[in-house]
């Protein structure tokens, strides 16, 4: 049945990017493993409500970010504490990821609200338009805008913020230091 | 006044968020990209394969 091995390829083929997406969100790779598996499976079971011609990589991205949002939503319900702080923050991302480099970052990402952080990862670096990323949210075209830009904005204040800006510190030695 | 917009935009503290802006997008990229690198883990690839035959039999 080639329809049925054109799909199994075109999943197959979307997993690389899947898994940079849910990490991205997650800042664990196990569980982004896990989300990455159950977005195969449920795409496997609803094959049918894919339309052939359009973007598959997209329709999987929806399942996937559809299933995290779900779950958030369950964790935070789980772990939220008196202060209405997050357990997930108190876990160091290098550790789990085993991507050190990027440590920061990926601590600065998880700091972003769930909507801003999925917005400026599918256009800033799965390289999603705009309009494909609100369709994969959900939502207008300018709200992705404005999410995306706010993200920006405040990842760079989390970056900077101990890095003493406004001082007489050179702007490349800020910049290194801050990413 | 366009002229006084211009001198507003290249000041220091504009050029500095530009900077880091465009920092920040590449480091962003380059995380995702790392991760993109490695691939299909073998979990996946077998799990594919295992609901593909269990549609075929």
């Amino acid at each position: 049945m080639p329809a049925q091995d054109d799909m199994r390829e075109a999943m197959l083929a979307a997993v690389p990017n899947l898994r940079a997406f849910a990490v991205s969100l997650c800042g664990d790779m196990d569980r982004a493993n896990d989300l990455v598996q159950e977005t195969l499976l449920r795409a496997w079971a609803h094959q049918d409500s894919f339309e052939p011609g359009t973007n598959m990589s997209a329709w999987l991205f929806t399942i996937l970010r559809n299933h995290f949002r779900t779950e958030y939503r369950k964790r935070r319900r789980e772990v939220e504490d008196a202060d209405g702080g997050y357990a997930e923050r108190l876990t160091s991302p290098e550790a789990q990821t085993g991507h050190v480099e990027f440590g920061e970052l990926r601590e600065a990402l998880l700091q972003l609200p769930p909507d801003q952080r999925e917005a400026l990862i599918l256009v800033g670096a799965s390289g999603f338009s705009y309009e494909e990323a609100a369709h994969i949210c959900d939502c207008a075209v300018g709200t992705i805008k404005s999410r995306v830009n706010r993200a920006r904005k405040k990842l760079a204040e989390i970056l900077t913020i101990e890095l003493g800006q406004g001082t007489e510190v050179e702007p490349e030695i800020l910049i290194r230091r801050a990413v | 006044m366009p002229q006084e917009a211009e001198r507003l935009e290249e000041s220091p503290k504009g050029r500095l968020s530009r900077d880091i802006q465009r920092k920040i997008g590449q480091q962003l990229r380059a995380m995702y990209t790392d991760v993109v690198n490695e691939g299909v883990p073998d979990r996946f690839a077998d799990l594919l394969r295992r609901l593909d035959e269990k549609e075929k039999q």
